[in-house]
């Protein structure tokens, strides 16, 4: 029997490029998880199943301090790009097209396109200058580095919530003597709400799992926890960091699932 | 009979529309009277609305002037694309005209934002908030006007029992039926008690026997409230059941505002007489006219007497419009003639397409007896007998 359509499983290698690529997306992981549970000092032979890097990571201070500095950061950058974003989105999809409207979608994503790297080094550059002039050093730099990177991720959700959004909602509300600003409190916000949450979430695990930037920007002993993970690989590789990231792989897998679900979510 | 005054436009129109043959005898019914001194709520004066710039902007409305009264159930009626949604957008506020003045009760509204008009809307999809349960659906308006809780609590009790909705209150507005959600937006308008309640096409989304019964509901409430309601549909038959006036609109104008008696027996052109229900159209040229009556030569070359509008000449060409139910098919006589071409039979009348003389089809429609067929079949000769006063001459 002739194939209607092409068929793009019926090709040839179609079978071994899929498991390839499953295989090379899929196995690391796999291997990084199993091996948080080793009881030797080896991250590349098994001694047994043991939870003793977990407690171990657990009680060291420095993770500790990187972990919650990572929380930290990730709440603060994500509740102001978040903030952010939904003014944004609201300005870009309430409003009649105009010229200029495209450009204004690019600049708001722009830390899509432009390479961390370079992002990296000249957030570095500023803040230096500033460090100097104020001689404050703390986390907000961080803070801000991470919000301008989140923008995007918490606005696109929130757009695309907005969009999907059935008008004459809003235009009822006026017509029942709602004020714009009511309009907005009392039916826009509250249908928006899975959106602002959902970008919210995309926001925290997008800066949580930040190295570049923050590498960059940090100052001295204002380690996250990918970068002192990053740190510990250069120096003695022990499953620790292997129960870090499985922790890590752990937290990001429920936020993530959480956002899909409220993303889903009707009104 | 011809006297008899049915106490309302319904049942007039019932009666008319259900069993078209009883209506030959009664046509000419005087207009509902006492209604010219009524107020005004709503005057739209010279209203343009263009969409785009230039020479390319469509006209959505052109020069549109209509004077609601209060009180009045107002239809807006017109095919698909006349520029409804766009009228009743600009008097809730939603659109700003081009050019021209809406005035609500004298009084210029053009500039008012919508949350600023005393006027309220039921949307073609209803357009309920999908988070808030029907009872907040219904509050929203009283809450937005500052109204004390316990007004509320009274006003929306009172807005739900009107519309039989009170055991469903603490429902979300998503589970609740289509006819549900039409009464509860209705009642959602009806609550802060607006001068004008604009309706686009509520009942569209309904099936038959739903529709009819929402019809004499919003009749009724209308009646309860005595609330202006500007009525949009592009139902004819809906239109002339529920009006006290109608406006029928084409392509961005107002052909004619009238009573639906106005509407239906004195379509002011071709194109409300084909839209307003079934009619038939016969060349003829005019003979002479007198008092408002003219004698008009058919394409075969019979004479008869049709009401004429001013402005004709002797020997104008135009066109005789009669509707089906105002004329009968005949075995002898008639103004006409010709040979049957189809019979179709709908319960309670028959449709008999007659094929005339002059190459013209005619339609007639006459109620049937419970003992006997029309006594008609296809090819049979047969000639057609307009009712008295039943043609009408109307331009081209
Ligand atoms: N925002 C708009 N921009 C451009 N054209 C518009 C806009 N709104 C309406 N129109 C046009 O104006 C005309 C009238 O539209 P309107 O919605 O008033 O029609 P309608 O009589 O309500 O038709 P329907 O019975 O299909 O609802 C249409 O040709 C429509 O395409
Ligand atoms: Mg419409």
């Amino acid at each position: 029997m002739a194939k209607r359509h092409f068929d793009i499983k019926a090709q040839p290698g179609f079978a071994f490029l899929a498991m390839f690529t499953f295989a090379a997306l899929y196995l690391p992981i796999a291997t990084l998880v199993a091996y948080a549970f080793n009881a030797s000092d080896s991250v590349s032979i098994w001694g047994g199943f043991s939870l003793k890097w977990f407690v171990e990571a657990w009680n060291n201070s420095a993770v500790q301090d990187a972990a919650w500095r990572s929380l930290v950061v990730a709440f603060f950058a994500a509740a102001i790009a978040t903030t952010a974003a939904t003014m944004a989105a609201i300005a870009t999809t309430r409003t009649e097209p105009y010229r200029g409207l495209s450009f204004k979608y690019a600049f708001i994503n722009q830390p899509l396109m432009v390479p961390e790297i370079v992002t990296a080094v000249a957030l570095l550059i500023v803040f230096s200058r500033i460090k100097v002039w104020t001689g404050y050093s703390g986390l907000g730099y961080l803070i801000i580095a991470h919000t301008a990177f989140c923008i995007p991720f918490a606005y696109l959700p929130i757009r695309a919530r907005l969009e999907s959004m059935d008008l004459t909602l809003e235009r009822a509300a006026a017509d029942l003597y709602a004020t714009p600003w009511m309009a907005f409190r009392r039916v826009t916000l509250p249908l928006l709400r899975p959106g602002i949450i959902a970008g919210f979430m995309l926001a925290f695990v997008i800066s949580l799992d930040d190295v570049v930037i923050t590498e960059f920007v940090k100052s001295g002993g204002q380690d996250t926890l990918p970068t002192y993970m990053l740190g510990q690989i250069r120096r003695t590789v022990t499953p620790e960091v292997n129960a870090i990231a499985t922790a890590f792989l752990a937290l990001s897998v429920v936020l993530v699932t959480a956002f899909f679900f409220i993303n889903r979510q009707k009104t | 009979m011809p006297e008899a005054k049915p106490s309302n436009t319904l049942s007039i129109m019932r009666m008319r529309l259900g069993s078209p043959q009883t209506s030959i005898w009664v046509q000419r019914m005087p207009e509902p009277t006492g209604a010219d001194d009524k107020r005004i709520a709503i005057e739209a004066r010279g209203i343009v609305k263009a969409f785009g710039q230039g020479p390319s902007a469509l006209r959505a409305l052109d020069n549109v002037s209509v004077s609601i009264r209060e009180n009045e159930f107002f239809t807006l009626l017109g095919p698909s694309g006349c520029g409804k949604t766009t009228l009743l957008r600009l008097i809730a506020g939603f659109e700003y005209p081009t050019e021209g003045a809406i005035l609500l009760h004298g009084d210029d509204i053009a500039g008012l934002p919508p949350f600023k008009r005393p006027i309220n809307t039921v949307f073609q999809s209803y357009a309920l908030f999908p988070h808030l349960t029907v009872w907040e659906n219904v509050a929203f308006g009283l809450q937005m006007l500052g109204k004390s809780k316990a007004d509320i609590e009274a006003r929306v009790a009172v807005m739900l029992k009107l519309v039989h909705m009170e055991e469903l209150a603490q429902r979300r507005t998503d589970q609740i039926s289509g006819g549900q959600a039409q009464r509860v937006a209705l009642a959602r308008a009806l609550a802060p008690s607006p001068k004008v309640l604009l309706l686009d096409e509520p009942l569209s989304a309904l099936d038959y026997k739903l529709r009819k019964e929402m019809q004499i509901e919003l009749k009724r409430m209308q009646n309860e409230t005595g609330i202006t309601f500007v009525f949009v549909t592009h139902d004819q038959e809906e239109a002339l059941t529920m009006s006290d006036r109608i406006a029928v609109m084409s392509r961005g104008k107002v052909l004619q505002v009238g009573s639906p008696w106005d509407i239906y027996d004195k379509p002011a052109d071709r194109f409300v007489a084909d839209f307003i229900g079934e009619t038939n159209f016969l060349k003829a040229s005019v003979v002479s006219i007198e008092n408002g009556v003219a004698r008009v030569m058919l394409a075969s070359g019979t004479e008869i007497v049709a009401t004429i509008a001013e402005g004709f000449q002797p020997r104008d060409s135009v066109t005789v419009v009669v509707r089906p139910e105002h004329a009968r098919a005949v075995q002898q006589g008639g103004q006409l003639s010709g040979s049957i071409e189809n019979v179709v039979y709908f319960g309670t009348d028959t449709h008999i397409h007659i094929k005339l003389d002059s190459g013209e089809l005619f339609t007639v429609r006459q109620q049937n007896s419970r003992t006997q067929s029309c006594g008609f079949k296809v090819g049979d000769r047969a000639g057609v007998e307009i009712a008295p006063d039943a043609a009408q001459v109307l331009r081209d």
